[in-house]
């Protein structure tokens, strides 16, 4: 899923297809699961209301299931099964259906992953300034870590690149020096790089700035 | 120049209602509900404004195309802003959210729609908590919700957060995604403005569109269409990077020189580098030269010179890098993202990556550019949603006009894996029947 994939190549067969073994192989005998019954599926109680309340913004309850699948991943640290199957049951639907959603987007996991998230943009802008060399370095950094790190698409944040997104947090423009006080910063508890964060940049048009500019964006009432 | 956007954009606490209002915030809302809904999208028509999201469409006539009447409709706003080398709408939601939710507000009411989304890329999770608070306050305040200022309009207003995807700024894909699905995109016709959100008809612009239209209600759509050029009209928000000194967002009037820009506003390569090419709008634009810097930065220019303006992404790459790597770059990411619905871009995608691979560990001849080309051409036109042509474009383009290069790297990938030198064609022969 990551942009620089450090998985072996697929194998192939000499005419082309792929060697067995390369996905997860379903399991045919298995019979297909339905949607969860409530009787037999515990909920975490809190995990339960946050999906519900999702469920209550939009016309049709479908709609939450990515911001479903976000709590669920936060709760229980990836999309396992059981986090799964926890979503479906409250919000009826199949563990297949919310399956074939997840695997779709970058940001869900469907494998056990380390609890930080390191995402390295390695995409045009940021590569021209150097991100694949600070993405190696991320990665040796992080080694030993409970810290995941991805290369990933261009996150939105050009103008401070090379960058990273750590934690949610936006930091940039990084030097090769940095991904060693990153992990650093993480395994202390402490906000990423403050000096390099995105949330206190000034604008680059003149016009915009002001003398008074705190240089701290203002956080929001809850995270997500 | 005016800045109707960015203006002191930077102030402490604009994010919040008090600060907005005391610097005018919400007046254009309380102007816009004295006013007949249609009279508001007559503004919007005569204010001349194309789409700021990547297709340059005017959204005067876009709004005019939904049904009229009480009937289950919807607008989106697409935050989804993933295109490579734009982060406009990121500074606009984070520092001054109101401008697009009044927007949003008064676009509703033009358009009688009461329920309205903005789809937030996942990857935003600052902005999205900042949009979360100012939507919240909006509603405290009595400018969300029923009866807005006592107008009569209602209004409810949904933050809805991505999780990392492409496609799903394209606006049927995007849809899909919102109704909880895989983000692929759809068939169309029915375009959106028919058959959209829960097949109703749907709105779907982008942020800065809708964060403009305050200002146009406040300036009157005369006013704002002589701002820029006759085709582009009003500012545009332009996000730089790559090779220049002062990288960032700035707010332009539509029809300055692209030079103007890259030298004037943002420095320039650095000293001793010069442009080798840029992208004017986007990694999906068209590659353009040094030469055409003197372009006007404007939709209709830009179309003509072969390119587009797209989002409003500048992407300059000085001469310090290959064009190969520039190409290989943009490929892995389309092939990356194309969502695997339509054939011509999943394949095309993925084969113009492993393609370029086979380049690399030089195992090609200069001849295979021309099948290089000639797949791009296979890919556009080709598919449901113009992913597929967004890398071929720029692809092709950068086959044509650096194509010395490229055969020069083919050779020198083929020197180094020690190929086989091509010298005549019997060598070839030998080559082909491996
Ligand atoms: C692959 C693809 C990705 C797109 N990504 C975005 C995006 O991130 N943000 C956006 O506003 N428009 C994006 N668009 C354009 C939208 O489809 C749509 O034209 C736009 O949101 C309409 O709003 P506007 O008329 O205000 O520009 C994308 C289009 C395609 C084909
Ligand atoms: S290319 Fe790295 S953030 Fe855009």
């Amino acid at each position: 899923m990551s942009s620089i994939d450090r998985r072996p190549p697929v194998r192939r067969y000499e005419h082309g297809s792929r060697v067995p073994g390369w996905d997860e192989a379903v399991d045919l005998t298995k019979p297909p699961a339905t949607v969860p019954d409530p009787a037999l599926t515990p909920v975490p109680e809190e995990l339960r209301a946050a999906i519900e309340a999702e469920m209550a913004k939009y016309p049709d309850r479908k709609s939450a299931s990515i911001p479903a699948l976000h709590l669920a991943q936060r709760h229980h640290g990836w999309c396992s099964p059981e986090a799964i199957k926890q979503v479906a049951c409250v919000m009826r639907l199949t563990p297949a259906y919310l399956t074939s959603v997840a695997s779709f987007y970058d940001m869900f996991y469907l494998q056990p992953k380390p609890k930080h998230d390191v995402y390295v943009c390695t995409n045009i802008t940021c590569s021209l300034l150097g991100a694949d060399e600070l993405y190696e370095r991320m990665c040796e950094a992080a080694e030993g870590h409970d810290i995941s790190v991805r290369g990933f698409e261009c996150l939105g944040a050009c103008d401070i690149g090379p960058m990273a997104s750590v934690d949610g947090e936006y930091v940039g423009p990084l030097n090769l020096d940095d991904p060693k006080l990153i992990v650093e910063d993480i395994e202390a508890g402490r906000p990423v790089l403050e000096h390099k964060q995105l949330r206190r940049r000034a604008v680059a048009d003149a016009k915009g700035r002001v003398d008074d500019f705190d240089g701290i964006a203002p956080v929001g009432q809850e995270g997500n | 120049m005016p800045h109707l956007l960015f203006d002191r954009i930077d102030e402490p606490g604009l994010n919040t209602i008090p600060v907005y209002e005391r610097r005018g915030g919400y007046s254009a809302l309380r102007k816009a509900l004295q006013m007949p809904p249609e009279a508001i999208v007559e503004e919007l028509s005569q204010s001349g404004i194309r789409g700021r999201g990547g297709a340059g469409f005017k959204m005067g006539q876009k709004a005019s195309f939904l049904p009229k009447g009480e009937m289950a409709k919807y607008l989106t706003c697409n935050a989804d802003e993933s295109e490579p080398g734009t982060f406009k709408d990121r500074e606009l939601m984070q520092k001054s959210p109101h401008t697009l939710i009044e927007g949003i507000i008064i676009t509703t009411y033009a358009t009688g729609i009461h329920h309205a989304f903005i789809y937030i890329r996942g990857e935003y999770q600052l902005q999205a908590d900042i949009l979360d608070a100012a939507v919240a306050e909006a509603e405290a305040a009595g400018y969300l919700g029923e009866n807005i200022l006592g107008s009569g309009h209602s209004l409810k207003l949904v933050v809805h957060r991505g999780a990392g995807a492409y496609i799903c700024g394209e606006e049927t894909g995007l849809l899909d995604s919102l109704e909880g699905k895989r983000g692929n995109p759809r068939l169309k016709p029915p375009f959106p403005a028919i058959e959209g959100l829960y097949a109703g008809p749907t709105l779907v612009n982008n942020v800065e569109t809708l964060g403009t239209v305050p200002t146009i209600i406040n300036m009157g759509g005369a006013d704002y269409a002589k701002i820029g050029t006759e085709g582009s009209t009003g500012t545009k928000l332009i996000s730089v990077s790559g090779d220049v000194q002062r990288p960032g967002n700035y707010e332009i009037e539509l029809g300055i020189s692209s030079r103007e820009i890259i030298y004037g506003l943002c420095g320039g390569p650095k000293p001793g580098r010069t442009v080798k090419m840029w992208f004017p709008g986007g990694s999906s634009s068209p590659v353009l030269l040094e030469q055409d810097l003197d372009l006007s930065y404007d939709f209709d220019t830009l179309a003509k010179a072969g390119s587009m303006l797209g989002s409003g992404a500048i992407i300059v790459v000085d001469d310090s890098h290959s064009a190969f790597e520039v190409m290989q770059k943009v490929v892995k990411f389309y092939a990356h993202e194309s969502c695997g619905k339509c054939v011509p871009c999943r394949e095309g995608t993925n084969w113009t990556n492993k393609f370029l691979a086979r380049i690399e560990a030089g195992e090609s001849t200069p001849m295979d550019l021309d099948i290089l080309a000639s797949v791009q051409s296979q890919i556009i036109g080709n598919c449901l949603c113009v992913l597929g042509d967004a890398m071929a474009m720029p692809v092709g383009s950068i086959v044509a006009k650096f194509r010395d290069e490229l055969e020069a790297e083919i050779e020198a990938a083929r020197e180094r894996a020690n190929a086989l030198p091509l010298t005549d064609t019997e060598d070839l022969l030998a080559l082909s029947a491996h």
